[in-house]
C-alpha cells in the first residue's frame, strides 16, 4: 500500500526544482508528483507552468491527455485490470464486469470506503499469461475469477 | 562451487509468482544449510512453464516448470541442486521442441544471462559488435545496417539503414538517438523482455547507432506500464557507465554516448514516432506532419534516429556477425529474424524468434498448439489493435511484410493474439473503433470524430438497425479514415474493423458467405 504525502506548496515547489532542468521536463515533473501525491494537485498547475515557461492552460492540457495523471487523489490502493485484446481472448471483459459490479464502482471510481481505486490499463505486456492486472506495483496472470476474487480481497483488507 | 540457480525474473514470470518461488528457495536454502548462488534472468519465453528455474549441472542446465512456491520443498528433496527427477522436470532447455525450433539471434542471450551482469553479458557475445563497430568506422557501419535488411521491428518496417544514413548525413551540433520502447500493441511483450532480460543488448545497439550517425546522446522512452523494465533499464544504464561503456569516452574510444530513460504516461498515440518525439519534449503527444522526417528535424528539432526496441536490439548481432549471416535469413524482402508474440487464448504462448517466412498456420497451429480453452481457433489478430483479423482460410500466408500487407493486413510489432470460436467478431469491431477514439491525439477529423462515428454504426448494426445501410457506411467511413488520417491510429484501425466485417460476416448480421453484400 503506498502512502501519500499531503499536498503542500514547498513540497510541490521542491519537486518540481529537483527536475525543471531537464531537456523537456514536463513529464518527469508530473510523474514525478503524482509519485508523491498520488495525484497532480490542481494547485501545482500554474508551478509548473511557471517554472517551464508554460501557460496553466498548456499544462493542464498535457496533464487530462495523458491517462497516467490523476486529478484527484486515488484510494488506498490501485488494481489497473487490463482491457487489451489479448486478455479479452482469455476472458478479461467478463471478470472486469465481475468487478466493477463486486466493488460498485465505475473505471477510474474510488471504492465508497476509499480502500481501492480500479482503473482500466491497455496492455500490461503479460500477454501471455492474460488475463493480467497490476495492484500496486505488483504484477498479476493468468486471471480467473477464484484470483480475482482473492486479488479483490486482499485489495480491500486495511 | 556453490549451486547455482536461475530463477526468471521477467514480469509475466512475476505475474505467475515468481516472487513467491524465489522466497521458497530461499526458505529452503536456508532450512538446510546451503549456500546457492540465484542468479536472476529474463525469461525464455515459454510463458506456459514459467515461472521457470534451472540449475546449473555438470550436463547443462536442468529446467523445471510451471514451478508453484509449494512445489519447492520436494523438488529440493528430489535432489533439484543436481538436476534430478521430478513431475516438474523439463530438461535441458535448449531441447524443448518450443525452443529448439526457433532461431534466436536477438534473443540469444535472453533468459539465460544475469540480465545486470556486464561480465555474463561480455561472456555471451556481448560488445563484439560495438568493438567491430569502432573498427569500421561511422559511414561502413551504416552500410552494414543497410546491408543487413533490417527493417523496423516496431511495425512499420522501414529500413533502419536509411533512417540512419539520412541522420548520418544531416549537418547538426546535436543529434539524439530516441529508442521507441512504448509497446503499446496488445499482444506484443518483445520489447519488455529484451529490456527486462538483456537490457545491455539495447544499450550497445543505441551505442552504435550513436557512433554512426554522430550522435552523443540517447533517449529511452518507456511505457509507464513497464516498472520492470524502467527500473532495469535505469539499474543497466548505471552500471553500463561505471564500466565504461557509456559516458565521455565509450570503451576507452574518442565516442562519447550517453543515456536517459524517460517514462511515458499511458497514451498509445505516443508509439507513433512523432508523437513520441513531442511527448519526449514535454507536450502532448501529438503526431507531426512528414516531412521533415525525424532524421531531419526530430527532437528539440535536431536530427534524430528513432528506431523501435527489437530494431535496436538487433544491430548488435548484425554488426558482430556480419550483414549477409543476417540478410540470409527470412522470406522475400522480410530478412532476418522476427520475433513472434504468441499470446491470448494460445495454449503454448511465449516469444518465438525464427526467420521470416512461416505460415500464420504453422505459427499458430504447430508453435501455439492451438487455444488455451481448447476449443477450435476461430480468429487470430496479427499486429496489435491496428492488425487485422485472419481467419483460418488465410492461414496459409506466410510471415513476411509484404505477404500480410496482400493479404489485408499487417504483421505490425509481431504479436499473435489467439481467439477461440466464442469470440465475437462484431465486439471485436466495435473495440477497435473504441481503443481509437479513446486513444486518438486528436489532431485529424477522420481519426478523432471517425472513430466515434464507427462505434455507433457498429452498435447500430449489432442492433440490426437498417444492416445493409450501415454496413456501407461502415466501409466508408473506414476509406476515409484509411486515406485521411495523418499516422497509423486512424489509418490503420479499419484493418481490424473491416477484417472482421470481410472474414466474419455472420457476426454482422450478414449470412455466412454473403460478405459482398456488405
Amino acid at each position: 500500500m503506498t502512502v501519500f504525502e499531503k499536498w503542500s506548496e514547498a513540497r510541490g515547489r521542491e519537486i518540481i526544482a529537483a527536475h525543471e532542468a531537464l531537456e523537456g521536463a514536463t513529464l518527469p515533473i508530473l510523474h514525478a508528483l503524482q509519485e508523491v501525491f498520488g495525484y497532480v494537485p490542481r494547485e501545482a498547475i500554474p508551478l509548473v507552468a511557471g517554472a517551464l515557461n508554460l501557460t496553466r492552460a498548456e499544462v493542464h492540457g498535457i496533464v487530462t491527455f495523458y491517462h497516467d495523471f490523476r486529478e484527484r487523489p486515488p484510494g488506498a490502493r490501485v488494481l489497473k485490470l487490463c482491457r487489451a485484446e489479448a486478455c479479452q481472448s482469455m476472458g478479461a471483459d467478463a471478470l472486469a464486469e465481475h468487478a466493477r459490479e463486486k466493488l460498485r464502482v465505475d473505471w477510474g471510481g474510488t471504492t465508497a470506503d476509499g480502500r481501492l481505486t480500479l482503473e482500466p490499463v491497455f496492455c500490461l505486456g503479460l500477454c501471455a499469461c492474460a488475463p493480467a492486472a497490476m495492484l500496486d506495483d505488483r504484477v498479476v496472470g493468468a486471471l480467473d475469477a477464484a484470483r480475482l476474487g482473492a486479488l479483490l480481497d486482499e485489495a480491500g483488507r486495511r | 562451487m556453490n549451486p547455482r540457480l536461475f530463477v526468471s525474473r521477467d514480469a509475466g514470470a512475476l505475474a505467475l509468482g515468481a516472487d513467491e518461488v524465489e522466497r521458497a528457495i530461499v526458505l529452503a536454502e536456508q532450512r538446510r544449510g546451503l549456500s546457492i548462488e540465484i542468479v536472476r534472468t529474463g525469461s525464455r519465453g515459454l510463458f506456459w512453464l514459467e515461472p521457470m528455474i534451472e540449475v546449473a549441472t555438470p550436463e547443462g542446465r536442468i529446467a523445471y516448470g510451471p514451478v508453484r512456491a509449494q512445489d519447492v520443498e520436494g523438488m529440493f528433496e528430489a535432489g533439484l541442486l543436481d538436476g534430478g527427477p521430478h513431475p516438474l522436470r523439463l530438461g535441458r532447455p535448449e531441447e524443448l521442441p518450443f525452443l529448439k525450433r526457433q532461431t534466436r539471434l536477438t534473443f540469444a542471450r535472453c533468459g539465460i544471462v544475469d540480465r545486470l551482469s556486464l561480465e555474463d553479458y561480455r561472456a555471451h557475445g556481448g560488445f563484439r559488435g560495438l568493438e567491430r563497430a569502432f573498427a569500421l568506422g561511422a559511414p561502413a557501419i551504416v552500410e552494414e545496417v543497410v546491408g543487413s535488411g533490417l527493417r523496423g521491428r516496431g511495425g512499420a518496417g522501414f529500413p533502419t539503414g536509411i533512417k540512419w544514413r539520412t541522420a548520418a548525413q544531416a549537418q547538426a551540433a546535436q543529434k539524439y538517438i530516441v529508442c521507441n520502447a512504448d509497446e503499446g500493441d496488445s499482444g506484443t511483450f518483445a520489447d519488455r523482455m529484451i529490456m527486462e532480460g538483456d537490457p545491455f543488448s539495447l544499450i550497445e545497439g543505441m551505442t552504435i547507432a550513436g557512433i554512426a550517425v554522430g550522435a552523443t546522446k540517447g533517449y529511452v522512452y518507456v511505457r509507464s506500464e513497464y516498472p520492470h523494465a524502467i527500473e532495469i533499464l535505469r539499474r543497466a544504464v548505471d552500471i553500463a557507465r561505471g564500466g565504461g561503456y557509456l559516458g565521455a569516452g565509450v570503451m576507452g574510444s574518442p565516442h562519447a554516448f550517453d543515456l536517459e530513460i524517460r517514462v511515458g504516461a499511458g497514451a498509445y498515440v505516443c508509439g507513433e514516432e512523432t508523437a513520441l518525439l513531442d511527448s519526449l519534449e514535454g507536450k502532448r503527444g501529438m503526431v507531426r506532419a512528414k516531412p521533415p522526417l525525424p532524421a531531419h528535424k526530430g527532437l528539440f528539432g535536431r536530427p534524430t534516429v528513432i528506431n523501435n526496441v527489437i530494431s535496436l536490439a538487433s544491430v548488435p548481432i548484425i554488426l558482430a556477425e556480419g550483414a549477409t549471416a543476417y540478410r540470409d535469413l527470412g522470406y522475400g524482402r522480410s530478412r532476418g529474424t522476427m520475433p513472434i508474440q504468441l499470446a491470448g487464448n494460445a495454449r503454448y504462448g511465449g516469444l518465438f524468434e525464427a526467420a521470416f517466412g512461416l505460415t500464420l498456420g504453422e505459427i499458430v497451429d504447430e508453435i501455439g498448439g492451438g487455444t488455451a480453452t481448447g476449443r477450435p481457433v476461430r480468429a487470430v489478430q496479427v499486429g496489435g489493435p491496428l492488425g487485422a483479423y485472419f481467419p483460418r482460410a488465410l492461414f496459409e500466408t506466410p510471415f513476411d511484410y509484404e505477404a500480410f500487407t496482400a493479404a489485408g493486413g499487417l504483421i505490425g510489432h509481431g504479436g499473435v493474439v489467439v481467439f477461440d470460436d466464442t469470440v465475437d467478431m462484431a465486439r471485436q469491431a466495435r473495440f477497435a473503433m473504441e481503443f481509437c477514439s479513446i486513444e486518438s491525439c486528436g489532431k485529424c477529423t477522420p481519426c478523432r470524430i471517425g472513430s466515434v462515428r464507427g462505434v455507433e454504426v457498429i452498435d447500430r448494426i449489432a442492433k440490426g438497425e437498417r444492416g445493409a445501410e450501415n454496413r456501407k457506411l461502415l466501409v466508408e467511413l473506414c476509406e476515409t479514415m484509411k486515406l485521411g488520417s495523418l499516422c497509423a491510429l486512424g489509418g490503420f484501425v479499419p484493418y481490424p474493423v473491416l477484417s472482421a466485417l470481410t472474414h466474419f460476416p455472420e457476426d454482422f448480421g450478414i449470412a455466412g458467405g454473403d460478405a459482398e453484400a456488405a
